[in-house]
């Protein structure tokens, strides 16, 4: 049995599956059927500052379906914490106190102002929790009130504030980055120097999931009328991912600790954020999909696949990845592979053919005996290795692209003759 | 018409297709496709049917992430034998039949084959999913090694205690081994299963031992801790008609045991063929009869189809193969010929105005070259017999919700008792009186 404990920014968790800041975390009834499940920490829905509490509207989430799956993409359109901070912070100390082996992190959006950052974080103490994570993420409703995404755009702001909250508390500082920006660095850089103690990404994404072609209006649709709103759940993760691996390969923040968040549904997807350098992953919308009990197989998947390949702990193969996350200037141009079909279990659907013949390289030949057999082969010579086919394929292992022996040494873009800029 | 009775009517080749897999495992594009169909359902139905309480859409949620070995953990914790529930469950009338895929869609998930192809995986590549705990110094004994009585050590076992398993005949599995129709439970299926339950230690198995005949209950009381009790069936019914052992005529269980454990071209096959039953021994009788090469094979039930202990599935199986149902209709007479079968007459059947079940007084016969007799199989309890007995009710040995039964250190399970007649629940029952005994060797 592999050891999942996890432990980042100083803070530890049985395992490293938290429950993202949002409906799920929202309330003390929540959180604790979560850690009854077996969560190994949450990060609270985001509370905003004591005054006439928020205004949700009615029809909040839209959902892209794909193939019959539901919400394969989801969004919404709700705003922070719409429950009193009193009562939201008497509930966080009680679940701390009853709970004290779990992680509890509390996720904050305040206007832009010190005071408005010193006095929440001074309440916040108070309930024992073990770190806060700013919110700089929400790309809506709180943009509106210069929060959220209008202060994670900016990489200015995002410094000043975790500034500001690294003089006012000694907990823990998380940055939670929007990914509605053209560059994740800039955001990840200025939350390191600003002092955090690590970043977590991402939020949702900028999104409209469908327009209601009977009446005209994006859904989810308010009274007639729909905004853009935030686009997260299985969709999102290799936008997440790509963004985890810049932060983490990036020399600036290359020590700085990741919080991984973005369409984890099972143990596979927190391992493949774990391997590019994250401490914890959250998920949201995989348990606002099925519930909370999908931490069974998170918990149980993780563990047999680390006893599989013998990782002791997360340590052991946290981070192993990004070594191998490169820049495409210097792959290996003289890397070669090709397509091969197994002709023995081959079903004869002819997609590998067809898409290779429009869309390709007109790499697979197609042939039809006199008793209607098809056959699909590889031209090896036309075959350039781009896995289309491979992809297209519907049967497992059916067709598998195999490295060619060409004898050519290593070459990249850098030293290529092609290259005008040499 | 002469008698024909023959073995090999069909060659070896086209015996061994007709005795092929009735379901081919799911290959890992089936499963892959088959689990995603699943809905991860709250409080699901299909679990609330499984006789043994496995989290079925949770282990089939393991099969989509790729967690099989996790699969199948999650299903042989509460059923050791759940490789073969997944092959020989009547789904149809358990989990599938809730399954709310089977609702919307009308086409359940395939549950069975699911949990086979989790729990194929660790069977095939021998991942010991259990350990023991430690030992208890506890000693416990169980008769019978059918499915009861195999998970009953393999829980008190795991729980630390010291088992002895005694079984009659010379190889332990009980209708696994003996019963189950072969092409549900091909190759060494049975004894692979057994190894794997026997893999995790502190069961020693005495085969050859007979309760009754070379050991009484009594002694076992004295020289053991706690006793379970899984006998099984070990009597058949009787059709009470004059010749009823006459030549041709065979108890279907008798036979089925030969078809489990010979070379089917050595067994004699009627062209003609008549089975009296309406349960699963008669359908699975029937349907290997004719998989051996009967040309004719009747199947003769006194109700009607509704009120088979057949499920529809099966009575399609036993259809599909070109079996002739019958019903309404009973044994009256064996007809002989030299003093071998030679035909079976029937009296037709009516509910009488208090419903019971009588003859019409019309009759037909049906010509045959072999009978099986197929109408049940019960408890003879001589075997339990000395100074104190657990008590008998209805035939079957009684039971408490722990399967305790009237005596302080005696439990039974499996169709020894009463309930439901299957592999299942026969697991069932076993896991739970291991766990009521571990209660008491605990605690006393
Ligand atoms: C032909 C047939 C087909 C069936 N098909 C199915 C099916 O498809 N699906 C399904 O779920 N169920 C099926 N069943 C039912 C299922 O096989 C039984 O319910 C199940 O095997 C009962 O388990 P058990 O352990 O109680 O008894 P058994 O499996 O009968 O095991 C009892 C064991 O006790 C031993 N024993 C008996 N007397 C003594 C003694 N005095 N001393 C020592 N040992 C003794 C026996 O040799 C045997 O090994 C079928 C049954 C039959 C007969
Ligand atoms: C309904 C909903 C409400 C959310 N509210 C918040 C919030 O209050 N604060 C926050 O930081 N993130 C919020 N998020 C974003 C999630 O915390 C998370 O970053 C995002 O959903 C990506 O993870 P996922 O793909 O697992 O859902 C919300 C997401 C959803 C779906």
């Amino acid at each position: 049995m592999a050891d999942l404990s996890c432990k980042i920014a100083g803070i530890s968790s049985p395992n490293p599956f938290w429950l993202a800041s949002a409906p799920p975390t929202d309330k003390r009834y929540n959180v604790e059927r979560a850690f009854e499940a077996g969560w190994g920490g949450v990060v609270w829905k985001t509370l905003g500052e004591d005054g006439p509490p928020i205004v949700n509207v009615s029809s909040r989430y839209g959902s892209v379906d794909f193939n019959g799956q539901r919400m394969m993409g989801f969004n919404n359109i709700e705003l922070i914490t719409d429950r009193p901070l009193q009562i939201n912070l008497d509930e966080i100390t009680a679940v701390k106190k009853a709970w004290p082996d779990r992680a509890l992190v509390v996720s904050l959006m305040v206007p832009c102002t010190e005071q408005a950052w010193k006095d929440i974080l001074k309440k916040v103490e108070q309930t024992g929790c073990d770190g806060v994570e700013l919110n700089f993420g929400c790309p809506h409703g709180m943009s509106e009130r210069g929060m959220g995404a209008a202060v994670g755009q900016v990489p200015e702001y995002i410094q000043e504030v975790t500034e500001w909250c690294k003089v006012h508390t000694d907990l823990p500082v998380f940055v939670k980055l929007t990914p509605n920006i053209s560059d994740i660095r800039r955001p990840a850089r200025a939350a390191f120097d600003g002092g955090a103690d690590a970043v977590s990404l991402i939020n949702t994404i900028n999104s409209i999931v469908s327009i209601d072609l009977d009446i005209m209006a994006p859904t989810p649709t308010v009274a007639g009328k729909g905004v853009h709103g935030g686009y997260c759940g299985p969709a999102v993760k290799p936008i997440a991912l790509s963004m985890v691996s810049e932060i983490a390969r990036d020399p600036h923040t290359r020590n700085l600790p990741i919080s991984g968040i973005g369409g984890i549904g099972d143990w596979r997807d927190a391992a493949e954020y774990i391997s590019l350098g994250c401490g914890s992953v959250q998920v949201c919308t995989a348990a606002m999909r099925y519930g909370f009990r999908i931490i069974d197989d998170m918990v149980d998947g993780l563990n047999n696949w680390m006893d599989e390949k013998g990782y002791a702990t997360l340590e052991d193969f946290r981070g192993a990845a990004i070594p191998n996350v490169t820049d495409w200037q210097y792959l290996d141009l003289n890397y070669k592979t090709i397509a091969a079909i197994d002709q023995e279990t081959c079903i004869e659907c002819g997609l590998c053919h067809i898409t290779c013949e429009d869309t390709s390289h007109q790499a697979i030949s197609a042939s039809k005996d006199e008793n209607g057999k098809r056959t699909y082969t590889v031209i090896d010579e036309e075959c350039v290795g781009c896995n289309l086919c491979y992809l297209v394929c519907p049967v497992p292992k059916c067709i598998s692209m195999n490295e060619v022996d060409n004898g050519l040494p290593y070459l990249n873009w850098t030293e290529h003759p092609n290259n005008p800029m040499k | 018409m002469s008698i024909d009775i023959r073995c090999a009517r069909l060659d070896p080749e086209e015996i061994s297709r007709n005795y092929s897999e009735l379901h081919t495992p799911l290959t890992e594009l089936q499963a892959i496709q088959e689990s995603a169909r699943c809905l991860f359902c709250h409080d699901a139905p299909c679990t609330e049917a499984c006789p043994t309480d496995i989290d079925i859409p949770g282990f089939i949620r393991k099969i989509a992430s790729g967690n099989v070995k996790g699969a199948a953990n999650t299903i042989l914790s509460e059923n050791i034998m759940g490789n073969t529930c997944g092959n020989v469950c009547p789904v149809e009338e358990l989990c599938e039949q809730v399954c709310v895929k089977k609702t919307a869609e009308e086409k359940p998930v395939v549950i069975g084959q699911l949990q086979r192809y989790a729990t194929d995986h660790v069977l095939e590549n021998w991942i010991q999913l259990f350990q023991r705990a430690p030992q208890s110094g506890k000693k416990a004994a169980v008769v019978g090694g059918g499915p009861a009585g195999l998970s009953c050590a393999h829980r008190l076992a795991m729980l630390g205690h010291e088992v002895t398993l005694y079984e009659s005949r010379d190889k332990p599995g009980g209708l696994n081994e003996y019963g189950l129709a072969a092409y549900k439970m091909l190759d060494d299926r049975a004894a692979r299963e057994i190894a794997y339950i026997l893999d995790i230690g502190g069961i020693n198995i005495m085969t050859g031992k007979t309760l009754g005949k070379d050991f009484e209950l009594a002694e076992l009381r004295r020289d053991y801790d706690a006793v379970f009790i899984g006998l099984g069936h070990n009597a058949v019914n009787a059709l009470g008609l004059e010749n009823e052992a006459v030549d041709g005529a065979h108890n279907a269980v008798d036979f089925i045991e030969l078809i489990r454990q010979e070379d089917l071209s050595t067994l004699p096959v009627g062209r003609q063929v008549i089975i009296i039953g309406g349960g699963n021994t008669a359908i699975d009788m029937a349907v290997q009869i004719k998989k051996l090469g009967a040309e004719s094979v009747t199947m003769v039930y006194r109700r009607g189809l509704d009120e088979m202990g057949a499920t529809e599935y099966e009575q399609q199986v036993a259809q599909t193969n070109g079996v002739l149902i019958r019903t309404h209709a009973k044994p009256h007479r064996i007809l002989t010929l030299d003093d071998q079968l030679n035909a079976v007459e029937f009296e037709y059947t009516q509910n009488d105005a208090d419903g019971r079940l009588t003859g019409s007084g019309e009759k037909f016969v049906l010509p045959a070259d072999q009978l099986f007799k197929a109408i049940g199989q019960a408890l003879d309890a001589t075997p339990l017999d000395g100074e104190e007995t657990p008590e008998i009710s209805h035939g079957r040995i009684k039971v408490d919700e722990s399967q305790h039964t009237s005596l302080p250190d005696v439990w039974a399970g499996g169709d020894c008792t009463a309930g439901k007649d299957l592999t299942v629940t026969a697991v069932q029952d076993g896991k739970i009186a291991a766990t009521s005994m571990n209660e008491y060797l605990n605690h006393g």
